[in-house]
């Protein structure tokens, strides 16, 4: 209906209520859906991946050459884990005598071996009187190449 | 149906900060070890073998020197992020055996084991998983109490029998009454020196003496706190396990300087530190403060010196944890109460009046903070990746002759690439 000429020019009631519009809150895609939504993951990450528990995970850097043979060189860093139980044939980070040392572990019919990865060096016997426990077993080695 | 046994369980790391440091020193198995305060002034953690040497806790290092060459004392600086990583490690460890746990302190846990099924198996491989994943020997005592629990701990620790774990639940009402007697009042949690010596005053010398104690006269004499540790001994709980540590009312950055301080802007640099970081752990809670108070101290020790410990507060005009705001303050505060020719040995900074952010009241008089509110969490964010004190305030960090002595400090092993322990 149109509104008459006089009723323009006369003052007219307000409503004093406050009036709210709905505002759009969503995402309003504009295009084509990507055909990959549905088959999102999360990316591969390399802490999940490398330590299987991280509260019985240390690092360590390796020294000298007596494991090249395993591909474990100076400067390398191993991701040790102390709450993997040692077996024969794990390479492990040992302690020897209060000094740290990482070794292949040889165990078999009652003799405990120490065993280098690199022929000037012998495999050490461990005795009687040494002062030995496994520290912790070797998961991975972190090797730079470049 | 009657309520069940509360067994809750107080797991001690032995020796915390020198069990850490021997983690990565096995060098340093049998020998006799202490870790030093801030500024090597105090030993703050001592090996059995230096317990055994008479080296007392919170003896000043100064004091043992001559002990120390005799036996070959090696003393270490503290190193507190690897304390703080090999102590996060062991309270995610015994976390997992409860969803009911509480971490009192940097190396003690409450933890709540009751209804386990085959419990003492299960506080054995406790203590057992947390050496073998971290290579720090703990303590495991089960009490009814929070105060009977740290009470088994204190026998499990003294008594090599209990390999590590002591049940006080397991003792029948005769036994516990013989144990209780043979030990100290002072061995009870939160019963000081002062108090013993009034205790004692009173005829109350053993815990056993403290537990049957006439509840009127003791409450007349030491108030309420000690009745709740009455009954506590008797069974009765009355302090609760706080799952979630509560929002800290008082936030306190302060330090003694490696070396007396006698330039006012030397004390600004070291109170830009104390700012940032008493703002950084005011933000980490979500929190801010009304009040801020800094301090000034000479060494009180030095009698031969002249003596000024200022100190000032102010009210903010509105809450705020913004470092740039608070250091404004707190640079102002240093200029106002500095006087030349002291010998400045310790100052810091205090924040109260600590309310979480949700509480904020708007002010119409002073303009809003929140501009500077993403600021800050850039801060502290490029902080955490890049390693504290990565961004800092400009007045911080031109001056280094406040800073901590520390003299040997331990490689940070574990929280830094370039400080990895060396195998060969």
């Amino acid at each position: 209906m149109p509104i008459s000429s006089n009723l323009l020019n006369h003052p007219r009631q307000v409503l004093s209520a406050p009036l709210y519009l709905d505002v759009c809150a969503w995402k309003v895609p504009a295009g084509f859906p990507s055909p990959a939504a549905d088959h999102t993951q999360e990316r591969v990450d390399l802490n999940k991946e490398l330590i299987r528990n991280k509260d019985a995970t240390y690092l360590f850097r390796v020294k000298g050459d007596s494991m090249t043979g395993a591909g474990i060189y100076e400067g390398d860093t191993l991701v040790v884990d102390r709450s993997v139980t040692p077996k024969h044939n794990h390479i492990v980070l040992a302690l020897l005598n209060n000094e740290f040392t990482v070794k292949r572990l040889y165990r078999r019919g009652g003799i405990v071996k120490l065993v280098a990865e690199n022929n000037i060096y012998p495999a050490r016997l461990i005795k009687e009187e040494d002062d030995f426990v496994v520290w912790g077993v070797v998961t991975f080695n972190l090797h730079k190449l470049c | 149906m009657s309520a069940q046994i509360q067994q809750l369980a107080l797991v001690d790391c032995n020796n915390f900060y020198v069990s850490c440091e021997r983690v990565f020193r096995p060098d340093l198995k049998d020998v006799p070890v202490v870790v030093l305060s801030n500024n090597d002034g105090c030993v703050v953690s001592r090996s059995n073998e230096s317990k055994a040497l008479g080296i007392k806790m919170g003896q000043p290092w100064f004091e043992c020197k001559a002990l120390a060459e005799e036996h070959g004392i090696l003393a270490l600086s503290s190193n507190y992020a690897l304390y703080a990583d090999m102590s996060n490690r062991v309270m995610a460890i015994l976390s997992s055996f409860s969803p009911r746990h509480e971490v009192y302190s940097i190396d003690e846990c409450f933890v709540d084991l009751t209804g386990t099924p085959h419990l003492k198996e299960t506080s054995y491989q406790m203590r057992e998983r947390v050496i073998a994943w971290t290579g720090i020997p703990v303590c495991v005592g089960i009490g009814p109490t929070k105060t009977l629990a740290k009470l088994a701990n204190h026998i499990a620790k003294k008594h090599p029998r209990s390999k590590g774990v002591f049940n006080y639940n397991d003792l029948t009402s005769t036994q516990q009454d013989n144990l209780l007697s043979r030990i100290a009042v002072d061995e009870v949690w939160g019963v000081g020196r002062k108090l013993t010596v009034r205790l004692a005053e009173h005829g109350i010398d053993t815990v056993q003496d403290l537990r049957v104690a006439h509840l009127p006269t003791l409450r007349a004499a030491f108030g309420v706190v000690m009745e709740k540790t009455q009954r506590e001994l008797q069974g009765i709980a009355c302090i609760d396990l706080e799952d979630v540590t509560p929002a800290k009312k008082q936030i306190v950055a302060s330090r003694s300087f490696g070396q007396a301080v006698y330039n006012v802007d030397v004390l600004k640099d070291a109170m830009s530190t104390f700012v940032a970081n008493a703002c950084a752990k005011l933000r980490a809670q979500e929190s801010h403060a009304s009040v801020i108070q800094v301090f000034l101290r000479t060494n009180r020790f030095r009698h031969d010196q002249p003596q000024y410990m200022p100190s000032l507060s102010v009210p903010l005009p509105q809450p705020t944890n913004d470092s740039l705001v608070v250091n404004r303050w707190a640079d102002y505060l240093v200029g106002r109460m500095f006087k030349p020719d002291y010998a400045y040995k310790k100052a810091g900074i205090m924040l109260s009046e600590i309310t979480p952010i949700t509480h904020l009241q708007s002010d119409w008089l002073e303009p809003s903070q929140a501009p500077s509110a993403n600021l800050m969490s850039a801060v502290d964010a490029l902080n955490k990746r890049f390693g504290r004190g990565f961004v800092k305030i400009s007045t911080q960090g031109a001056f280094n002759q406040w800073k901590m002595r520390q003299e040997s400090k331990s490689p940070n092993y574990t929280t830094d690439w370039a400080s990895l322990p060396l195998v060969a």
